[in-house]
């Protein structure tokens, strides 16, 4: 069995960075052999945290900076992302399918990475992110 | 024509067949480029029957969809009809899960949405 790998990664405030930490850390489950289920999975989720860690806690402040903390193995892919805003309640998040919000352009996010990840937790006031996906998981479940 | 264009246009017998060209729609300017080029075929070019060709699209974040969502009312406020089509599995359930498929109209083939006009 492979040894994990453990990354740890501080990037600007920009979304050109965080595309680039999501190319490495996907590269690495694909060294891990993930599936390409995992793998769409982990890239939608790390997408929608990086995102949101710039756009809405750090509300694009070019001072600021996202830390990215990243273990993978061969049973699971961990990725802890922390920024520097005043963070939020998830609670505080509408329900993006209700009928007044079904047509809202915004407000996904969160439900897609509920929906992908085994664990997807906030921290710290909502300024940090735990993301897990197991490997070969169900998720996401969807109702016929 | 740009050459970072990120749709492709085709007319079919009054359709215009708008091919999304890009693999992985993610990156922000990337998202907001594409949505200018969608919107313009609404408010610039005054087309009312659009389909969207997904066939080379695998991935899509949040605010992706916040662009059809936004397409999509443009398109209803103009009278006229959006059908996205050859959309693969992965990206149909991201539909599913925020259950954009219950406002956005989707086909299977590029015949089957050619048939929705």
């Amino acid at each position: 069995m492979a040894d994990p790998v453990d990354l740890e990664i501080c990037i600007p405030n920009c979304t050109r960075q965080g595309l680039a930490v999501q190319d490495r850390l996907i590269s690495l489950m694909e060294s891990f052999e993930y599936s390409v289920r995992d793998v769409f999975a982990m890239r939608l989720s790390l997408e929608e945290a990086i995102t949101n860690a710039i756009r809405h806690g750090n509300r694009q402040d070019p001072d600021k900076q996202v830390h990215v903390i990243c273990r993978v193995d061969e049973i699971r892919i961990e990725v802890i992302v922390t920024d520097q805003g005043e963070g939020f309640n998830p609670e505080d998040v509408p329900d993006p399918t209700l009928e007044e919000f079904i047509e809202r352009p915004s407000g996904r996010g969160l439900m897609l990475m509920r929906a992908y990840l085994s664990v997807c937790e906030y921290s710290e006031g909502g300024r940090r992110i735990t993301m897990v996906r197991e490997r070969n998981s169900p998720l996401p479940i969807l109702e016929d | 024509m740009s050459k970072d264009r990120r749709i492709d246009i085709e007319d079919i017998n009054g359709v215009t067949v708008a091919r999304l060209l890009e693999k992985k729609i993610l990156d922000e300017a990337n998202i907001e480029a594409l949505g200018q080029e969608l919107f313009a075929l609404v408010d610039k070019d005054g087309r009312r029957k659009v389909i969207l060709d997904f066939t080379h699209v695998e991935y899509l974040s949040s605010a992706a969809l916040g662009k059809l969502i936004t397409m999509h009312k443009k398109m209803m406020t103009a009278k006229g009809k959006l059908v996205l089509c050859c959309i693969r599995k992965e990206i149909h359930e991201v539909f599913r899960i925020t259950q954009i498929d219950k406002i956005l109209k989707l086909c299977g083939t590029l015949d089957d949405a050619l048939g929705m006009f």
